[in-house]
């Protein structure tokens, strides 16, 4: 049985490679490809070698896009898992209306990414018409805007995870440290906190990789304005694909370079945060 | 086992190489080899949204016809590059799609078939609209529009009959320049409760998309005045698709008008960042304000804005004057942003039967019954009788100003702006000016210097 299920695996699997394949490798090829040509269209692609990223980086529109969303990763990072960590730790405590708690805290998550955009941004606007401005007046508030907005969105998803690591933990152990005289904070550092590091790097890994990759709400909130100032890696991609003609190949290169950064910055964190996890 | 995985692995990616490099090969083969005999559909790729259901009754009535099938996809709002790009990498391409003038024809150069023996160029009253290049055709225009700045008569003519008016104008018509419409506005923004209305002007809009009418229609008219005195080219459009670095030499001129559009109007400086083109036609639809920059498309939204009180009848239009020497004479903004191509990597057959179409619409009695009558078009074309014009007023305008003597329009030059990006950076520091965050001077050189960088890149 093993012996055959070994033999036929390559049939088995074969439909999703397929389509693994058509969906995902040929793309990404592709879109390498792409990134060392001229093109207006996939298909008159002309060769031009490393002209493109050298095009990516003659103006300070790139470097400026990835400051900024260096600064919005780290903000949102610590805040989502922060918060989201502390809403775990609350709604683990027998509480009245747990349930409906965790509910109402994962219900942002539902809404899509450009809607949540346009409706912080009436938000927003709403509320920063008392002081006669907007949300694209000043970059500190688009940045912060952003923040929330990102916040709102996913700290819900994150609570979920912290909440299914924190239920995990053997009720013994807690039991254990109580007897041998921990307080809330002892626990907290010496047995919650190891005993949940396997969800903090699926967190940490879905913050950061989310909050790097942020386009439908940044393009929604501010498009990039005042000036130029809130655009964040994606949209600036996106810009510099669409609104320029005969960019399309330093768009895509831009792309390439985003993709390595992004897949750097994600192992790294997963070899870090793999080391701290500890077996019960 | 791990030789049998890596061999599939080795296979898929082979495949996959193989699909990428057939895919590669397709467009240079003479696309008409596969292609069925006489075509029987076409793809027509459709840049207004607001006209897209007379579209597909158009393409239901030539089916009943002729037989052919006329595919209608219509591109969102701002949009039209994107499905554009997408929609003719496939294997059902666009037959007949629009470019946006001489920017937009070099980067789609590729697929524009020449459309120098099409009937539809021979119907061309002024050939030299079309785009060329070298003999061929590759571009004809199928609508004229216009912009200038609408107002509400009804409105004015109240501040004209008000007692303690400060101005001496009697009607519109004595205002042909811009300091006797500073005049007026600036009187009558501060008259504006006893005229019912917030401020004079719509609201600047400059939320996300909707700062065209700004970066591209109000910098036509100090950039033609610019462009017009480079005696290099003798067409202000070649001029500027020709100058590498602009002074911006009518820059005041720019700040005169657009100071009168953010200081008089019933939106406070900081809040415009907000507004769209909808909420200002809106405004100005329910009468709150008195006059909008805009141009002759927009009075299907003034009229379809629920509860609208202008009339008809009082809605007049008045050219952009930013108080250049001689502008007395200065008409309407008058071009097209809008030019029919057909695909030239379709078969020839479909290119034929797209030009079938085209000529069938705007030659045919049924045809240019629906571009007069629903499409609303000011056709350029010699098949239309002069008494066979749009009905709206805003059309009418047009063609009204058009016919004046001594009057002389302004063409659409800003089809030559070198891309989006320049009109992006043009309108983000236009909002900042207008927020008190930057000054002027700092517009300028934004201005100059992104033209400059824009026009090298591609």
């Amino acid at each position: 049985m093993r012996n055959n299920l070994k033999k036929y695996y390559p049939v088995f699997v074969l439909p999703t490679s397929v389509a693994f394949f058509i969906a995902f490798v040929f793309p990404f090829l592709a879109g390498i490809v792409l990134s060392f040509t001229k093109f207006t269209t996939v298909t008159n692609a002309k060769w031009v070698g490393l002209d493109n990223y050298i095009k990516a980086f003659s103006n300070a529109d790139f470097l400026n896009a990835l400051w900024f969303t260096v600064k919005f990763t780290v903000v949102s990072v610590i805040t989502i898992n922060v918060i989201a960590f502390a809403l775990a730790l609350l709604l683990t405590r027998s509480i009245k209306g747990t349930n409906h708690f965790r509910t109402v805290f994962f219900m942002p998550n539902l809404i899509g990414g450009i809607v949540l955009g346009y409706i912080w941004l009436l938000i927003i606007n709403g509320v920063l018409q008392f002081f006669g401005v907007t949300v694209t007046y000043d970059a500190s508030y688009g940045f912060w805007g952003l923040v929330s907005l990102t916040n709102w969105q996913l700290i819900g998803y994150m609570m979920i995870i912290y909440i299914a690591g924190i239920q995990n933990i053997p009720t013994d152990l807690i039991d254990a440290a109580k007897v041998d005289g921990a307080g809330f904070w002892g626990i907290l550092r010496h047995v919650i906190i190891p005993m949940v590091m396997p969800s903090v790097t699926i967190c940490l890994f879905l913050t950061i990789t989310n909050s790097f990759k942020l386009f439908d709400a940044n393009l929604a909130l501010t498009d990039g304005a005042p000036g130029r100032e809130t655009t964040m890696l994606a949209l600036d991609i996106y810009k510099t694909f669409y609104a320029r003609t005969g960019w399309q190949g330093v768009g895509q290169a831009k792309a390439v370079i985003f993709f390595i950064l992004l897949a750097v910055i994600a192992l790294v964190q997963l070899a870090f945060t793999r080391k701290k996890e500890v077996e019960a | 086992m791990k030789k049998l995985v890596s061999l599939f692995l080795s296979l898929s990616l082979l495949f996959a190489l193989a699909a990428c490099k057939s895919e590669g090969g397709d467009t240079t083969n003479n696309p008409s080899e596969n292609a069925p005999a006489a075509a029987t559909e076409i793809y027509f790729l459709n840049f207004k949204p607001e006209i897209a259901s007379v579209y597909e009754k158009i393409a239901k009535e030539y089916k009943e016809k002729t037989g052919v099938t006329v595919k209608v996809v219509t591109a969102a709002s701002n949009g039209y590059e994107q499905t554009l790009t997408s929609e003719i990498a496939k294997s059902n391409p666009p037959t007949i799609f629009q470019i946006n003038g001489p920017v937009g024809y070099r980067s789609w150069s590729d697929y524009c078939a020449d459309l120098k023996d099409t009937a539809l160029y021979s119907f061309l009253s002024d050939k030299s609209l079309a785009i060329k290049e070298g003999d061929g055709v590759y571009g004809i225009p199928y609508v004229v529009e216009g912009y200038g700045i609408i107002y509400n008569e009804e409105i004015t003519d109240k501040y004209f009959s008000l007692k303690d008016r400060k101005t001496a104008f009697s009607s519109m018509d004595e205002i042909n320049s811009f300091s006797k419409l500073k005049d007026l506005v600036e009187d009558m923004q501060s008259k504006k409760s006893e005229l019912g209305i917030e401020g004079v002007f719509a609201s600047t809009s400059f939320s996300s998309g909707n700062s065209w009418r700004w970066d591209t229609h109000l910098a036509n008219v100090p950039l033609y005045y610019e462009f017009s005195e480079n005696k290099n080219f003798d067409d202000p459009t070649l001029a500027g698709l020709g100058t590498s670095d602009i002074t911006f030499t009518y820059s005041d001129n720019f700040k005169n008008l657009f100071d009168l559009y953010i200081n008089n109007s019933g939106t406070p400086k900081n809040l415009i960042g907000s507004k769209s083109v909808n909420d200002s036609m809106a405004e100005f639809a329910l009468g709150k304000v008195a006059m909008v920059q805009n141009g002759n498309w927009a009075y299907k939204e003034i009229s379809g804005v629920d509860g609208n009180v202008v009339k008809k009848d009082k809605i007049k239009m008045l050219p952009v004057y930013t108080g250049v020497k001689g502008e007395e004479n200065q008409g309407l903004c008058i071009g097209t942003e809008n030019y029919l191509a057909i695909n030239s990597k379709v078969s020839k057959e479909k290119q034929k039967a797209s030009a079938d179409f085209l000529e069938w619409l705007f030659s045919s009695d049924e045809g240019k019954r629906y571009v007069t009558e629903e499409l609303g078009f000011i056709s350029p074309f010699n098949t239309f009788d002069k008494d066979e014009r749009p009905e709206d007023p805003l059309a009418n305008e047009i063609l009204d100003w058009m016919e004046k003597k001594d009057i002389k329009s302004v063409p659409w030059i800003f089809t030559s702006f070198p891309s989006e990006t320049f009109k992006q950076d043009f309108s983000n520091a236009l909002l900042q000016y207008a927020q008190g965050s930057i000054d002027w001077e700092k517009v300028v050189s934004t201005v100059r210097t992104s033209w400059k960088s824009e026009f090298q890149a591609p």
